[in-house]
């Protein structure tokens, strides 16, 4: 009976044994560069208890670190959401010389290392840079503060809910929006009538990887932040602070927190999947 | 609402899409736009529409020029291929699109689009699916909700992209039927564009048949399919055995094949004969049966001439019993055209 199932199985399907072989290979692999790490963040933030975990917590330079990167993320999101919709949407409904170039722009955070975009602002709004001394005279902060912060963060972030929509909306077309039009309908009344409706759920992924990326970014927010505890650390900065302190406990006990942060986001991402199978190929229904 | 389409031209990038096209339409006239891909169909359709302006030359509505004013300034009513239906709106919502976006004094109640709603539904035969969305539909009852959505604004020409495209045989059957029931009942101008010819005859006043971005000829179907204007008209249009060959004293040859050509000069020419005008004559030129296909009440034959080529007949299914074995032929009519 095995036998004749074994010769009964799909002309695709590999033999039992590469099937264990391939899957096992997957699982260790996973389990070596992401459970495990993610595992020993929990175990060493529990190291002393939950006590400990919870004073690094509560210490008020890691509440002032949560609050702005929940500050960044607030601003940063919805800033990107916005402008990621415009850029698809003139993008993808609409003909102009030039789309290529702004196609590659987008991406551009993506190809260039963090590092470097905290220093471009650096040399633009720095203190050294091209606006430095109008920017003090004027007594204005964007360098080691918040406004340099999330501007960093923008940057970083921008592309993932562009990137997310161009896709979708192109598949989609402009007919339902040249039906609205045909119809009548002001540009502005399509756009929120016909298309935005229409790619609310790619949005909606968009703003969690967005979200998460805010959340977590350190590359190009530590060149701008200055390190200032209590002002203008994040949480990812002020975890490095702890751990260059050897503070191993405080250090895992916020890594963790964002770890949790960043597992709350893959958590709704998945939901979302399932209960808009088609959302990462687009359509509405 | 009469259109002209006067010397319109358009080219994509280097692409010449509409090359000259003059183009007639009468008050509650069905005309088709017919012709293969890339011939201009579509690209003149918008071009009426508004969706498209054209490089050179006039659109006029009514004797009015709108060669630039917007869809919604022309008031047409749009049917695209695919539908284009909102797919987050529910199906009465979609066909008042175009009367809830109007705005002050020409903005009916909410009570009057109900009910214009409700009179497209018994239009086009959607009584009781106002509340169903377009996922949850056929896809010829989305192309008919597609339908009711451009006629809800009362347009002054109803225009149709391709109308049947995306739906299998029978639906398509049945729709042309509605399509050609509503124009009737509306009396509104329609245009609509396919390749499919026996759409285009079957259901237009008049065909217009473009290739390479110009109009090869404008007719009722009778005229472009009895007595059409261009070679291409004649192969595009039914179906055709074509020959290459000379006149000369009113004869048309071309190897074993001789047909008459009254009207045409001497010199190289080409011949159309349809399959149906080839008849079994004991003075014709020969060929041999090769294959006999009976469909229906007809029989198609298909023989071979001596030089190798061949040739297609159709034939009564009472007479398919005479096509076999070496036959002789002659051509009731033919269509010669001199090059």
């Amino acid at each position: 009976m095995a036998s004749q199932t074994a010769r009964a199985r799909h002309p695709t399907e590999d033999p039992l044994w590469a099937k264990l072989v391939v899957l096992g290979l997957v699982l260790l692999f996973l389990g070596l560069v992401l459970v495990l790490p993610l595992v020993a963040v929990f175990a060493e933030a529990l190291r002393k208890g939950v006590q400990p975990a919870l004073d690094a917590i509560n210490h008020p330079d890691a509440i002032a670190a949560i609050k702005l990167s929940l500050i960044t993320a607030a601003i940063t999101v919805p800033f990107n959401a916005l402008f990621g919709l415009c850029a698809a949407w003139a993008i993808a409904k609409h003909h102009f010389p030039g789309k290529p170039l702004l196609i590659t722009l987008i991406d551009l955070p993506f190809s260039v290392s963090p590092v470097v975009a905290g220093l471009m602002y650096v040399m633009v709004f720095g203190l050294q840079g091209w606006f430095g001394e109008r920017l003090i005279d004027h007594d204005i902060k964007i360098i080691f503060a918040v406004p340099g912060i999330v501007l960093a963060t923008i940057f970083v972030t921008f592309p993932f809910i562009a990137r997310e929509l161009i896709p979708l909306m192109q598949e989609q077309g402009v007919s339902e929006e040249e039906a609205a039009v045909s119809m009548g309908a002001s540009g502005l009344y399509t756009f929120w009538r016909v298309t935005a409706p229409n790619v609310r759920w790619g949005l909606l992924y968009g703003v969690l990887l967005c979200n998460a990326r805010a959340m977590g970014e350190f590359g190009a927010v530590s060149v701008v932040s200055g390190h200032i505890r209590g002002l203008t650390n994040t949480m990812p900065l002020h975890v490095e602070i702890l751990y260059n302190e050897y503070d191993f406990v405080a250090a895992f006990a916020v890594a963790a927190l964002l770890c949790l942060l960043a597992i709350v986001t893959l958590v709704l991402k998945g939901i979302l999947e399932i209960a808009q199978p088609d959302v990462k190929r687009g359509g509405g229904h | 609402m009469t259109i002209s389409i006067r010397s319109v031209e358009k080219k994509f990038g280097r692409y010449p899409a509409l090359n000259h096209v003059n183009l007639e339409i009468a008050d509650g006239e069905l005309v088709a736009l017919l012709g293969p891909s890339g011939s201009g169909k579509t690209t003149l359709l918008r071009t009426i529409a508004g969706l498209e302006f054209p490089d050179a030359g006039q659109v006029l509505f009514g004797g009015e020029d709108v060669t630039f004013a917007s869809a919604a300034a022309r008031r047409v009513g749009f049917v695209f291929q695919q539908y284009a239906l909102f797919k987050h709106m529910t199906v009465a919502r979609n066909i008042a699109f175009g009367l809830d976006v109007r705005k002050g004094a020409d903005k009916p109640s909410k009570a009057e689009i109900a009910k214009r709603v409700d009179e497209l539904l018994k239009l086009v035969e959607l009584d009781g699916l106002g509340k169903r969305y377009p996922s949850q539909l056929s896809g010829g009852q989305r192309q008919r909700v597609a339908l009711s959505r451009a006629l809800a604004v009362q347009p002054s020409v109803l225009l149709l992209d391709e109308p049947f495209g995306a739906l299998d045989a029978t639906v398509r059957k049945s729709l042309r039927k509605e399509l050609r029931r509503v124009h009737d009942a509306t009396g509104v101008t329609t245009i609509f564009v396919t390749h499919d010819q026996e759409e285009a005859l079957e259901l237009a006043d008049r065909v217009a048949i473009l290739n390479a971005g110009q109009i090869e000829q404008i007719g009722t179907p009778d005229e472009v399919h009895d007595n059409p204007a261009t070679p291409f008209v004649c192969g595009f249009v039914g179906e055709a055995n074509r020959f290459e060959g000379t006149v000369s004293g009113k004869r048309f040859t071309a190897g074993p094949v001789v047909l008459p050509a009254p009207d045409a000069a001497d010199g190289a020419a080409v011949a159309f004969v349809r399959p149906h005008d080839l008849v079994l004559d004991a003075d014709g030129f020969s060929a041999t049966v090769q294959r006999v296909v009976v469909q229906g009440p007809l029989a198609n034959v298909d023989a071979v001439l001596p030089d190798g080529r061949h040739i297609e007949v159709l034939a009564s299914r009472a007479d398919a019993a005479q096509f076999t074995g070496e036959i002789k032929l002659s051509a009731r009519r033919t269509h010669v055209f001199t090059a």
